[in-house]
């Protein structure tokens, strides 16, 4: 899915020699310290950005050149203004747009396709809500509603569970493995380590570059994610010396 | 009350006056819904002060001016959507730039005359009571196809203002829906040119979409009350200007800042009172 993979930002090089896949029915954790590159592969996954080397290849295709509604991609919250004029049903409605291109109406299939994405966020007694009369966790919840609602193949997710509740981590991890069950490829980026076994099926270490690859058990066998665990719990985020990493980044890619 | 509502209807100018003026109205307001949403005030500004260059051309060249304003709108548009995508120069930056760039040569054309006619300036401050019937029917197209092309990607341009990064991950393009619409924009401006001029269409564009805002908190109805807000303050300034003898243009803009001050009031008197009980 993602080989040799470079991401620059002018003068600074965000990601380097990434290699990993996804696969369907699986959630795929990516975690790494501020500043890793977790939300810069999962732009680049989603076509925001353009590799400066490697490629991306989602379902055989490059992301640009995939149909309107394959890649759900659901950013942190603080990126959209909250006072727009809309409510949580016309939040969630939105993910329909892309399928929907320019002359088909919004229909009942599609009405149908948003009551089911709140009742599995549990968000129908809010639909009615303006956006902005909403906590951190329920305007994360809608988000996470309005990339189900548009029924991708693939879904990725940037730290939803920054910021939020116990109750709607929990809400979130369920709607996840309900995902993936049901045949979803899942990559999610999060920098809290304490439940990766009970979010995913392999998780993916980086810090600009790929340190390990595997099941969480693996993965936490491997040193870097204790390494990631120590420089995050101590420091906030990980150094990015990439010599003390060679070890690691030589760890075989274990795919299932 | 009738005889004074239909007096100025026995002037066939005054009835393409109304008629251009509910157009612009309704036009402006609706498309002044994105302006406000996508915070590009400063561009309705920007780009009917660049159509004036345009304007000065085809003065010059004794063409039709919607299509001297038309095609340096259209440029100015298109100019200030690429400069800010790949010159990573922030909105108001770029429009500053280029809209009084394009103005400053509207200006130095106009200066090079050695005697120029005083049509130039009622472009500035619009006189609506001069729209030929030809104008109407310029009008009248150019408001159809701004309506049709906005009506096909009302969804595109929903998704796109509200959440731009979404929207182009799901397969949407939201550089070029950025671009359709700035050429919307600049549409929309050069068929208002005429009604309320260069300096007071950016009011049009921008009030009763504010006013609009106000009052509701979703979309479809924020656009449908704008235009309404738009069609009432255009008809009614224009009565209004015709019984004070006053300006056209400026009747409808003060009779549009009255009304976005009474829709702040009116807000304001809602929280206190949901405030209380």
């Amino acid at each position: 899915m993602v080989r040799d993979l470079a991401v620059r930002y002018e003068n600074f090089m965000a990601l380097e020699g990434a290699n990993l896949s996804a696969h369907f029915g699986e959630a795929l954790g990516i975690v790494g310290p501020n500043g890793s590159g977790k939300s810069t592969l999962l732009k680049t996954i989603a076509g925001l950005l353009q590799p400066s080397a490697g490629s991306v290849c989602v379902l055989d295709k490059e992301p640009r050149e995939l149909p309107p509604g394959t890649i759900a991609y659901v950013p942190q919250i603080e990126a959209v203004d909250w006072s727009f004029p809309a409510t949580v049903w016309d939040v969630v409605a939105m993910g329909r747009f892309p399928r929907l291109g320019v002359f088909r109406r919004f229909g009942a299939e599609d009405r149908k396709a948003v009551r089911h994405a709140l009742a599995q966020l549990r968000m129908e007694d809010l639909s009615d809500r303006h956006i902005s009369a909403l906590s951190g966790g329920q305007q994360q919840r809608a988000f996470v509603a309005r990339a189900i609602a548009q029924g991708p193949r693939v879904l990725l997710l940037d730290e939803p569970t920054t910021g939020v509740d116990e109750q709607t981590e929990e809400s979130l991890r369920r709607v996840v493995r309900e995902l993936v069950a049901g045949g979803l490829p899942v990559l999610m980026a999060t920098h809290d380590l304490e439940r990766a076994s009970d979010w995913f099926d392999r998780i993916v270490v980086i810090d600009r570059r790929v340190l390990a690859i595997g099941t969480p058990d693996e993965v936490l066998k491997s040193g870097a994610y204790a390494a990631i665990r120590e420089h995050t719990h101590t420091h906030g985020h990980l150094r990015t010396d990439h010599e003390s990493h060679a070890g690691h980044a030589a760890h075989p890619e274990i795919t299932r | 009350m009738i005889e004074h509502l239909v007096a100025p209807f026995h002037y066939a100018f005054m009835q393409r006056a109304f008629l251009t003026a509910i157009l612009v109205g309704v036009l402006c307001s609706t498309m002044g819904t994105y302006v406000i949403l996508r915070r590009l005030a400063f561009i309705g500004d920007g780009i009917a002060h660049a159509s004036f260059a345009g304007i000065v051309i085809a003065y010059l060249r004794g063409t039709n001016f919607y299509l001297g304003a038309g095609i340096v709108a259209v440029l100015t548009a298109l100019g200030i959507g690429f400069v800010h995508r790949r010159g990573r120069i922030s909105l108001d930056t770029t429009i500053g730039v280029l809209f009084t760039g394009a103005f400053a040569l509207g200006i130095f054309l106009m200066s090079r005359q050695r005697s120029y006619s005083v049509d130039l300036q009622s472009f500035l401050f619009g006189d609506i009571l001069s729209v030929s019937a030809q104008d109407v029917l310029m009008i009248v197209a150019l408001a159809l196809v701004v309506a049709i092309v906005t009506a096909l990607l009302f969804r595109s341009l929903l998704y796109t203002s509200f959440d731009p990064v979404v929207a182009q991950a799901s397969g949407m393009n939201a550089g070029a829906i950025e671009y359709v619409l700035l050429v919307l924009i600049a549409l929309t401006i050069i068929i208002s040119l005429q009604a309320v001029g260069i300096i007071l269409v950016a009011a049009l564009l921008v009030t009763p979409a504010a006013a609009a805002y106000q009052l509701t908190n979703r979309f479809a109805p924020m656009m449908a009350l704008s235009a309404l807000f738009g069609a009432l303050c255009a008809v009614g300034g224009l009565y209004l200007s015709y019984y004070l003898a006053s300006a056209s243009g400026a009747t409808i803009v003060l009779l549009a800042t009255v009304l976005f001050f009474a829709a702040v009031g009116g807000k304001q008197a809602r929280l206190a009172i949901a405030r209380r009980t």
